[in-house]
């Protein structure tokens, strides 16, 4: 699963959806695996306005990426070569193969083998 | 400028909305001056020569794109028009090297009278040489006889199933209309050949086609800078396609199996991952993930460009979600103390679920995630009797773009299209589906749909 993607989801549970609490979904026991791939600046500034960038710190910082900046790149920033080279890097290319993703709101795990994540919720949850 | 393009004779209602969404994906300002379901030459007006090229460059179901020199509904208005249009313009080509076309719709010429047509057309006063490859300029005369497909049609305009392919009329008999081109650029048809699924590593037996599964994609505009999903991801022939537009995607099902393959390999490439490989988009892809569109893990904030599916509608195995039989949850069960659900080999509960459940939930789904003005192009069977307009799923914040439709003779297939309004617009309600599942826990109970298909295939009859 791509650090986009956990930027995407939340907790598959009705209830905690509306929590805060819920988001982002926290990595635990992260292997990671970094897939290089083409550099796309485009959609890097496409994309950004609908990041969730507090979340995606938090993530960040779980999952042991080099610190990235307190507020979300925007204007001359956008132009920044490095900078979008180090989230692409962050977004798009590292991959967590396994591990899990944990709601705060109620403690759910998701499992994440081989860079597949399962939000099948068990018969009590649903 | 006009210009005439040449269609491919097939799913003929899926043509015009699939220019009319390349016309929105581009930019391109377009006027469609005449179109017919029978006929595969269809008259635009277009800015320029750039926006024809752009147009047409991912069109699937065109050929070709001409620039109009002429047309008429014989040679001497056809050669008149030609020099109204193009007679200060024939200097320009005088040196060019050159090739002449003759193509006829429904009808047939001897290659004598072809080569009669051509040299009928010796007053342009053309000097260059001619040859067969690598010509500067190429030139055609596009002929359209009536074709016996719409002589048999009972109205011109009501029908709108796929037709069958029409059978040339006899020779000596003249066409109805004559249009004569310069020709400018090739479609994006090509792809068809490229994605064939022959050829595709990882597929099942419900794959989408390579023609339809791109048609779809240019119907919800994908295109780089795009965010795509597909939450019946199956072997990914949509998210395919719309990464061979662009954009990037993402897969879910709530069959970890049908993405990930049935034997993965550990540490290798497997499934719908393979299919990326193949075809140089492993950029274009974003993630699967295995879930349930009911308990999507995904926001409720306008996150996607496009959603593209196909969802299964139940006819051969019955719809399922998650959730228990008798709606009852159970108590989680733990084996030396781990909860069950977090082994491997876990097989999460399901129930039956409707068929019109599903469209809500998809419908309620888009207008949820989708950005305003990002589009759901989502297929839906139909009973060949059930009415057309009220046969439609509609959505308070979706507006719909365009239905096609593709007739398998008993039921018949349709690809809806919607946009999503801006905050503060509503679309049209005031024709809709207004179906609610019938009571019951069996599939059967649940899908008029699958119940109907089951009893008219039955017998053998139809
Ligand atoms: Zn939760």
């Amino acid at each position: 699963m791509k650090v986009l993607t956990a930027n995407f989801i939340t907790c598959a549970i009705k209830d905690c959806k509306a929590s805060p609490k819920s988001f982002p979904l926290h990595f635990q026991n992260a292997e990671l695996e970094l897939q290089e791939l083409e550099f796309q600046p485009d959609f890097l500034r496409h994309i950004l306005p609908r990041i969730d960038w507090d979340s995606l710190r938090v993530t960040a910082n779980e999952l042991g990426f080099p610190s990235i900046p307190e507020t979300k790149p925007e204007g001359e920033e956008l132009n920044n070569e490095e900078l979008l080279r180090n989230l692409h890097q962050l977004l798009l290319e590292t991959q967590v193969m396994e591990g899990k993703l944990v709601c705060d709101n109620c403690g759910h795990e998701y499992m994440i083998k081989e860079g597949i994540a399962n939000f099948l919720l068990p018969s009590h949850l649903v | 400028m006009e210009y005439l393009i040449r269609f491919a004779q097939v799913h003929e209602t899926f043509r015009r909305p699939e220019l009319e969404a390349l016309a929105t994906v581009t930019g391109v300002d377009l006027e469609i001056i005449h179109y017919s379901q029978y006929s595969p030459y269809c008259l635009v007006r277009l800015p320029d020569e750039a926006a024809a090229r752009a147009l047409i460059s991912r069109c699937i179901l065109a050929k070709d794109i001409y620039e109009l020199w002429g047309q008429g509904a014989n040679y001497e208005e056809v050669y008149a028009d030609v020099r109204r249009r193009t007679q200060a313009r024939w200097a320009e080509y005088r040196d060019v090297s050159f090739r002449f076309a003759v193509d006829c719709f429904a009808g047939k010429r001897s290659q004598a009278a072809k080569t009669d047509i051509i040299q009928s057309f010796s007053f342009l006063g053309f000097e260059g040489p001619i040859r067969m490859k690598d010509v500067d300029e190429e030139f055609a005369v596009l002929e359209e006889y009536v074709s016996d497909v719409e002589a048999k049609a009972p109205t011109a305009t009501t029908t709108t199933t796929t037709e069958p392919s029409p059978i040339p009329v006899d020779e000596g008999q003249e066409p109805k209309k004559i249009y004569f081109g310069r020709w400018v650029a090739l479609s994006g048809r090509h792809a068809i050949s490229k994605y064939d699924l022959k050829k595709r590593r990882y597929i099942s037996t419900t794959s989408m086609d390579a023609e339809l599964s791109l048609v779809t994609a240019n119907m919800a505009l994908a295109a780089p800078g795009k965010v795509f999903f597909d939450p019946f991801v199956g072997t990914g022939s949509f998210c395919v396609a719309a990464a061979h537009f662009g954009a990037l995607t993402l897969g879910s099902d709530i069959d970890g199996r049908s993405f990930r393959g049935r034997d993965p390999a550990p540490g290798k490439p497997t499934g719908v991952m393979l299919n990326f490989e193949q075809y140089g988009l492993k950029s274009k892809f974003m993630d699967t993930f295995t879930s349930d569109l009911t308990h999507t893990p995904l926001l409720n904030r306008p996150i996607l460009d496009g959603i593209i599916c196909d969802p299964p509608y139940g006819v051969r195995e019955g719809l399922r979600v998650l959730g228990t039989r008798d709606g009852r949850p159970r108590e989680p069960r733990f084996v030396d103390g781990v909860p069950a659900h977090q082994l491997p080999g876990f097989v999460a509960p399901r129930k039956p679920y409707g068929f019109e459940a599903m469209l809500n939930d998809i419908l309620n789904f888009a207008a949820r995630s989708l950005v305003t003005d990002g589009r759901l192009s989502m297929w839906m069977p139909t009973a060949s009797d059930e009415d057309g307009e009220l046969a439609i799923p509609k959505h308070p914040n979706l507006e719909v773009i365009s239905v096609s439709v593709q007739s398998f003779g008993n039921w018949s297939r349709r690809l809806i299209t919607y946009k999503r309004l801006p905050e503060g617009f509503v679309s049209d309600m005031t024709v809709r589906r207004q179906k609610v599942d019938d009571e019951g826990v069996n599939a059967d109970d649940l899908n008029a749909f699958r119940r109907m298909y089951f009893t008219r295939n039955k017998g053998g009859e139809n």
